[in-house]
């Protein structure tokens, strides 16, 4: 435990190390002083207006969604037994495409206010996918197996991006282009507005998934010990997966998908503190912000989609520790 | 994956197995003469066995079907061998269900070379196309392997199936990257959504030889796989030499797969499906599931062509779109069946 937390220290040092870069990076320079003093009262409007109004929200946006895949991820990993488990195995990802690209499609002016709308509607895509795989997996008398819930997720996202590629192939360029963007995670929902709309999910749900870890632990263990220790494995199971799906669908809506979080920061947790959910999710949580802040820091000034620059620093680092682990 | 422990599991079913191959390959005939029938021209059945076994070059419809319906339906048929046998061995090997040769970073390693030619020199031949996603799938087959082996615990199946996750999630931001660049997305979508359309005897004589030595060689290393299918542990008790087992079947998953991708693009379901219906219907011996998943993948791509050519004409769908139409309900009528052998 005493390691676990101090891992959480230090990945939370680096996040607000990140921060301040973060904060400091830009198309327009601002001096580190020059942050500092606007973000303790000082600065001028126009330095204020900056850091308040357009880096800080993002900021705080690829914070939230970090966090809100990774533990959504882990918790995922952790009732169907599968490392290859993320967010996007439910179809969350696909269904909230799929949802963005039929509004793209039927609604022609894009530049009037898609802003407010295509957060809902991934969420209500996304939501709404996990709904049908979960009523598909589901049977009397046996309840959701994770095997049947994990085949038959990949059977819903098969079918969706079916019907997402016939539709992407019939769309204009500049419609193209966008979906294309969409699909490849960009962190374009960047005012409070989205801040506000983001955190409460965040502050609920990730505390509750924490408050619920000693069960993530039993059901960990497989179906039967765990009903044998006396845990209600259906029902705890629905539970777990409406967090994880609530965490994703709000976080996907927000950021595009960027689902290789969900399945690289809870591994990369694992990694470093081991498999106890008590501490394996705050430390997941952490680990996902801290890579998506990182992210978005690098992708700021290029303007190449986050999500790209997750996968690119992502991947490397976490090879690296699959080549030298021992187990 | 022990998680639904019925008395069933692990059973063979070598009868279900040969009424399957048998069957299979009657109905493959059938098909095939199908698929050549059908088109936007429809010919003759008798026109059709005419143009396959007394070829006249003089007749149009002749040709039509020597030049373009006769490679297009044998192709069909190979890579459909090639992507379901490719998956079988792929879950045999690492034991988990969601495997399939994309795993291997065949397809996310074809996809960016592809892109990466068509953004430096767009005018490329289909040829120099064809070899270099077959090298792009090679590339990410290798990064995979070699990385999920440099451990001193060497290559564990969580290992393979991480370090592919990994690996494809890489090639495949980089490939988006360079289609955003270079806009060429839309090339690759069409790439990605899979294509036997254009397919001409060139592609099939590039495949034809490596598809069959490699199906050969898979058939060879069934017994080898069904034990390993049992574990490493197990496998290694049992006095197999996993490590050569598993390098063998993923070059063998390589040439598959990689020949089968580089020519039609990503149809992934099919690597996934086919190998938990055959396991559903001939039970857990890989000598069995390999030639019934080889005979079944290529009768479902057969049908799935003549799906993309008929729901829409005479527009031609793209073919993965219907593979995951027929495919997915299927699939989850399986999934929620007794989940005997899935």
């Amino acid at each position: 435990m005493s390691k676990g937390i101090a891992v959480l220290t230090a990945i939370a040092i680096l996040i607000l190390t990140v921060f301040l870069i973060s904060m400091n990076t830009g198309l327009i320079h601002l001096t580190p002083m020059e942050v500092l003093r606007t973000l303790f009262g000082g600065g001028t409007d126009r330095q204020h207006l900056i850091l308040f109004e357009f880096r800080l929200p993002r900021i705080i946006v690829s914070l939230l969604v970090g966090m809100g895949l990774a533990v959504s991820g882990c918790i995922l990993q952790g009732i169907t037994r599968n490392g290859l488990a993320e967010p996007g195995i439910l179809g969350i990802n696909a269904g909230a495409g799929l949802a963005v690209l039929i509004y793209i499609m039927y609604f022609p002016n894009m530049g009037s206010s898609p802003v407010f709308l295509l957060p809902l509607l991934a969420f209500g895509g996304a939501a709404l996918t996990a709904i049908i795989i979960y009523l598909l997996a589901f049977k009397k008398n046996e309840g959701v197996s994770p095997f049947r819930l994990i085949l038959t997720g990949i059977a819903m996202a098969a079918a969706i991006y079916a019907a997402t590629v016939t539709i992407t192939l019939q769309l204009n360029p500049e419609k193209f282009k966008f979906v294309e963007r969409w699909n490849a995670g960009s962190i374009w929902g960047a005012n409070w507005n989205f801040v506000l709309a983001l955190l409460p999910w965040v502050l609920v749900l990730i505390p509750y998934a924490i408050y619920k870890a000693r069960t993530l632990n039993v059901l960990n263990l497989g179906d039967q010990l765990a009903a044998g220790l006396g845990t209600r494995v259906e029902k705890e199971r629905l539970r777990l997966i409406g967090v994880a799906v609530a965490l994703a669908g709000a976080s996907v809506a927000v950021s595009g998908s960027i689902a290789f979080i969900g399945l690289i920061a809870p591994h990369l947790a694992r990694r470093l503190v081991g498999n106890r959910y008590e501490i394996l999710l705050p430390t997941s949580a952490l680990t996902g912000a801290l890579l998506l802040i990182v992210a978005d820091t690098l992708a700021r000034p290029s303007e190449i989609p986050t999500g790209i620059v997750v996968a690119v620093i992502g991947a490397p680092f976490f090879l690296y520790l699959l080549a030298r682990s021992k187990a | 994956m022990a998680v639904t422990e019925s008395k069933g599991k692990f059973k063979s079913r070598p009868l279900a197995a040969s009424i399957i191959i048998i069957g299979g390959l009657g109905a493959l005939a059938i098909a095939l003469t199908w698929a050549i029938s059908v088109g936007v021209a429809d010919i003759k059945f008798t026109t059709v066995w005419a143009a396959v076994f007394q070829f006249d070059p003089a007749q149009n419809q002749h040709q039509l079907i020597h030049e373009l319906r006769l490679p297009r339906a044998l192709l069909s048929a190979v890579v459909g061998a090639c992507f379901a046998v490719a998956g079988s061995i792929m879950q045999g090997m690492t034991r988990n269900p969601l495997a399939d040769s994309g795993l291997l970073g065949i397809n996310s390693g074809a996809a960016f070379v592809l892109a990466l030619c068509i953004a430096i020199s767009p005018g490329i031949s289909q040829f120099n196309l064809t070899l270099f996603a077959f090298l792009g799938a090679g590339l990410g087959a290798g990064i995979v392997f070699g990385i999920g082996s440099l451990s001193r615990t060497g290559l564990t199946p969580v290992r393979l199936a991480l370090s592919g996750a990994a690996v494809s999630a890489l090639l495949l931001a980089l490939t988006e990257g360079i289609a955003i660049q270079f806009n060429i997305g839309r090339d690759l979508a069409f790439w990605y959504a899979g294509a036997v359309a254009g397919t001409r005897w060139l592609h099939f004589n590039m495949i034809f030889p490596w598809a069959i030595g490699a199906l050969i060689v898979a058939h060879l290393l069934s017994r080898s796989i069904t034990v390993l299918s049992l574990g490493d542990e197990v496998a290694a008790n049992l006095g197999q030499r996993t490590r050569l087992v598993k390098i063998a079947g993923s070059a063998v998953v390589l040439i598959l797969a990689g020949a089968a991708v580089s020519v039609v693009g990503s149809i992934g379901f099919v690597g996934l499906i086919i190998p938990h219906l055959t396991r559903f219907l001939v039970g857990v011996d890989y000598r069995w599931i390999i030639p019934c998943s080889a005979v079944l993948g290529s009768l479902f791509l057969v049908l799935a062509d003549i799906g993309a050519r008929m729901i829409n004409a005479p527009a031609e769908t793209p073919i993965g779109v219907l593979v995951a139409l027929i495919g997915v309900p299927f699939f989850l009528y399986l999934t929620r069946r007794d989940g005997r052998g899935i």
